[in-house]
């Protein structure tokens, strides 16, 4: 920019070039050349200040258009590109390469526990056949009213953490639980069913806690806290399956 | 710029697009085999089992073990003379019995867990559990009825 402060420090400024090389290490599957996954690696010039996701568009639109990966807004909220990163779940859109030690090489991997179908994309539908199975929608008896649903602020305060999920799978595939036997419902659907259980103008919270209280349903969580380091929007997702066992603890007895 | 780190597989020639190389299914895929769903509370009652057994067991177990290594002489003191004398009150036989069945049931259903959760395959995790029940029948079966037909003028 013609900003005089910057045209002042320039040389000294515009010599330093912002710009670092990369090494991307990821891990590539295409069912159309081999059965095996494999680890390729990109170095990219990039800015210590940009996102991973920049990195991964720069290999695809530089250097490897084969390169497949979900993402959408961009922007950390429709939960398109969780992705492992460093080994870690996270959200490529919203990891800084100035954040994860650019010095080495940073592994890209698709999130375990789903059906890699190419490179970066999973199938999704098995996590979203466990998000539907707990009716994630408001289910209310009689006749509607006039008005809107009128709601205190304490009412909406208590299940305000469980509203914030964007359902990127970050969670549910961080879980060794659903690693091992993905029957397991997973922390995803147990957060969305935990937003309507506790939400007060909602009248099926028996029923979903009913469809929790299965045999693959809360009582497999054991409780490493997998998930809530995974969640991207920092809810409190093991605080929240918690909850789910004690109403349906107090429920009984 | 780009360089393979583990050498491209040989079999490039084996699928192709119309071809393409088998994918692993899906865990949660509903098919046939997929159980149904259980409607009971026995992993609710499971759950708390394992917490309110703890709990008990935390004070049994700790109370065990002080009275049979730490006090009064220690792990030398223990005999036939000595466990003879304990199980002739009837409190010291319904604290053992008490920690017997808890102590089993709750690393048994530990295990349960541990095995729902690793078993890879239906087999194996059948019959591991299998084996697991065995054990652990035997076991509290056993114990109970040296615990109830003790007799210390035996030879």
């Amino acid at each position: 920019m013609a900003t005089p402060t910057l045209e002042k420090a320039g040389t000294a400024a515009q010599d330093a070039s912002p710009y670092i090389t990369v090494t991307f290490r990821i891990r590539r599957f295409n069912p159309e050349v081999s059965a095996e996954a494999t680890w390729q690696d990109f170095e990219v010039e990039i800015d210590p200040k940009e996102r991973v996701l920049d990195g991964l568009h720069k290999i695809k639109w530089d250097l490897d258009g084969t390169l497949t990966f979900r993402r959408s807004c961009a922007h950390g909220i429709c939960g398109s590109d969780a992705m492992r990163i460093n080994g870690r779940n996270r959200l490529a859109c919203k990891t800084l390469i100035k954040d994860i030690n650019p010095a080495k090489p940073i592994t890209v991997e698709p999130i375990k526990g789903l059906t890699v179908l190419k490179d970066l994309v999973v199938d999704m539908e098995p996590f979203f056949q466990a998000y539907r199975d707990v009716m994630p929608f408001l289910i209310t008896k009689g006749n509607e009213p006039t008005r809107e649903r009128l709601q205190s602020a304490e009412d909406r305060e208590r299940f305000d953490d469980t509203t914030k999920c964007i359902l990127c799978a970050a969670c549910t595939s961080s879980c060794p639980v659903f690693w091992n036997d993905g029957q397991y419902f997973g922390p995803a659907a147990i957060v969305n069913a935990h937003r309507f259980i506790f939400d007060s103008r909602d009248e099926a919270g028996e029923q979903r806690l009913e469809i929790l209280n299965d045999k693959d349903g809360v009582w497999r969580c054991r409780t490493t806290f997998n998930c809530t380091d995974a969640c991207p929007r920092g809810i409190e997702v093991t605080k929240a399956i918690q909850e789910v066992k004690r109403a349906l603890i107090t429920r009984r007895f | 710029m780009s360089a393979e780190t583990t050498p491209a597989v040989s079999d490039v020639s084996l699928y192709d697009v119309d071809n393409p190389a088998p994918l692993i299914e899906a865990p949660r895929k509903r098919t046939k085999k997929t159980p149904k769903s259980t409607r009971t509370n026995f992993e609710l009652y499971g759950w708390l089992f394992m917490r309110l057994s703890g709990i008990v067991l935390v004070v049994l177990v700790l109370g065990h073990l002080l009275i049979q290594l730490v006090l009064d002489g220690g792990v030398s003191k223990v005999g036939f003379a000595f466990v003879a004398g304990r199980w002739a009150s009837p409190f010291w036989q319904a604290w053992d019995l008490i920690m017997l069945w808890l102590a089993m049931l709750h690393g048994a259903n530990g295990l349960r867990t541990v095995i729902n959760d690793y078993a890879e395959r239906d087999n194996t995790r059948f019959w591991l559990k299998m084996l697991l029940y065995t054990a652990t029948v035997f076991t509290v079966l056993l114990g109970t009825l040296v615990i109830f037909t003790f007799d210390p003028n035996i030879r």
